[in-house]
């Protein structure tokens, strides 16, 4: 299905999102970003998809921001219209979000990949914040997610400096979780994607709300919310499928119920 | 765009890269290591281009930086990260196979280009030198990357080291060049190894020389892997099913690089 700025299919039980601007490198617009949250809200409803895939082109997953957009905003412009209140609702999303990123991921397309729950990532891939060029900073998300993702220092470094990170010093510190040649980004992505969508739907889920959690809380909080997590997938069909099939030696079948 | 240092000849899918800076023995300076990269990248996108040759006009095949352009006020760290690494990188991401025609000396970070090639046809009378200590400095330009990787550690210490030439029979003998060639036979030869290149399934080579290299200093478990992913692609392409179709018809193959 295609609306302005994106392009989307289901293939299998995978929700794949592509950003579809590739005459500007799929620089985000507020209009992307909110066609991007709203399609990962309908994938996250539908019963059809259990894994999501965001991609990009093979130049650009997505190479900063529309910047002619923003030329003329003001404080108190900015603070009216909550330009980033769309972002918040990424953060909801449930299901697994996988992000493969060809080509440039910078500014605003960086923070997007950074929404995502893993990336793939080509050999040729970059990363980067070049906002500090343009006398500004990142805005949605890009201080708070790259320092829980590589540590204080090394994000200062990287915010501060806006240079391209390669994909190799990526994958070092933990934000890119496997390079892969480039042919072959979406490919082993999508495949990653039917190995996570395999799995019992319902613990993936209470797994992915867990893991976010232990970022934010007290060690003691996310103990707790883990044991009720814990707790909770006992509840599910596919526990007793899980647990059933182990002890009849079989490969289970989940159904998400 | 209009070319001051090098020329381009283009013949049969080969394109050759002629240096030329004659009077200078092809001595490096800022535009050349600019037309050098811009040059390669275009000849790469250019679909019709399936082997690339480097080679000087004249005698020499290049003499490393024009030390006209050094003096006490360079940084010299700045001078290789501006100049130089991009033209070593460009040399490694270039997908086609490019071939250093080796003619006549090649000094420093000459010899470095060289090196960085992937493949060094090398004319009788022609030699190396890594001419780098011999005024204080270390080799550069990838030198000290490829050189170990070509010939092994020791050997390529004793080279970068002490300073002596090596002529075009020693470099066969270590290696570093694929044949030697006289000067009566040159241009013929060249062609002749450029020609069997540019026939190869080039998809496969870029994939065989993109992973190669790295495998030399990555874990096994991590070239598998890339040889794995590396194969997939090379097993979608038009060539491997000529190469199958072919094999099944007791004929030579005819790869497009495709």
């Amino acid at each position: 299905m295609n609306k302005s700025c994106i392009r989307t299919s289901v293939e299998d039980d995978i929700g794949i999102i592509q950003l579809f601007r590739p005459h500007v490198a799929n620089a985000l617009n507020r209009s992307m970003v909110l066609e991007v949250v709203e399609q990962m809200e309908a994938f996250d409803q539908d019963k059809n998809v259990r894994v999501i895939v965001l991609k990009g082109n093979e130049k650009a997953f997505a190479a900063g921001a529309d910047i002619e957009e923003m030329l003329h905003e003001t404080a108190l412009s900015f603070e009216l219209q909550d330009p980033f209140r769309d972002w918040d609702r990424l953060l909801r999303i449930k299901k697994p979000i996988i992000a493969a990123v060809e080509g440039f991921a910078l500014g605003g397309g960086f923070e997007l990949a950074l929404h995502c729950d893993l990336i793939i990532a080509s050999e040729q891939a970059q990363f980067g914040f070049p906002e500090i060029k343009l006398g500004v900073l990142p805005g949605a998300g890009g201080t708070q997610l790259l320092t829980r993702a590589m540590g204080t220092r090394k994000a200062l470094e990287w915010i501060w400096l806006g240079e391209f990170m390669s994909v190799k010093e990526a994958h070092t510190f933990g934000i890119v979780n496997r390079i892969v040649a480039p042919e072959l980004v979406v490919e082993e992505t999508i495949k990653l994607a039917k190995k996570i969508a395999k799995q019992a739907p319902i613990a993936v889920r209470l797994i992915k709300e867990a893991v976010i959690a232990a970022e934010d809380l007290s060690l003691q909080d996310g103990m707790k919310l883990e044991r009720k997590n814990f707790y909770l997938a006992f509840d599910s069909a596919d526990q007793k499928e899980g647990m059933r099939a182990f002890l009849e030696k079989r490969t289970p079948s989940f159904k998400g119920g | 765009m209009a070319y001051e240092t090098i020329k381009l000849v283009e013949d049969e899918g080969i394109a050759t890269i002629v240096l030329n800076r004659a009077k200078q023995y092809h001595a490096f300076t800022p535009t050349m290591n600019k037309e050098i990269i811009a040059m390669l990248q275009a000849l790469d996108r250019d679909e019709m281009i399936r082997a690339i040759v480097i080679t000087g006009s004249g005698k020499a095949f290049c003499a490393g930086e024009d030390l006209g352009g050094v003096d006490d006020q360079t940084d010299h760290g700045e001078f290789l990260r501006t100049r130089y690494h991009p033209m070593v990188r460009a040399m490694r991401h270039v997908h086609k196979p490019i071939i250093a025609a080796v003619n006549g000396v090649a000094a420093g970070a000459g010899m470095s280009l060289a090196l960085a090639a992937d493949f060094r046809i090398v004319q009788r009378g022609a030699k190396f030198v890594s001419a780098f200590m011999n005024i204080g400095l270390i080799p550069d330009s990838g030198f000290i990357y490829f050189l170990p990787r070509l010939v092994g550690y020791a050997k390529a210490l004793e080279i970068a080291t002490l300073g002596e030439t090596i002529s075009a029979e020693e470099a066969l003998a270590l290696g570093l060049a694929t044949k030697v060639v006289t000067k009566e036979d040159w241009e013929q030869e060249v062609k002749k190894f450029a020609t069997q290149l540019a026939r190869v399934p080039t998809k496969a080579f870029s994939l065989t020389k993109r992973y190669m290299h790295d495998g030399m200093h990555l874990p096994m478990d991590i070239v598998l892997e890339h040889e794995a992913q590396a194969q997939r692609i090379a097993g979608q392409t038009e060539d491997h099913q000529e190469g199958m179709q072919a094999f099944i018809e007791k004929r030579q193959p005819h790869f497009k690089g495709k």
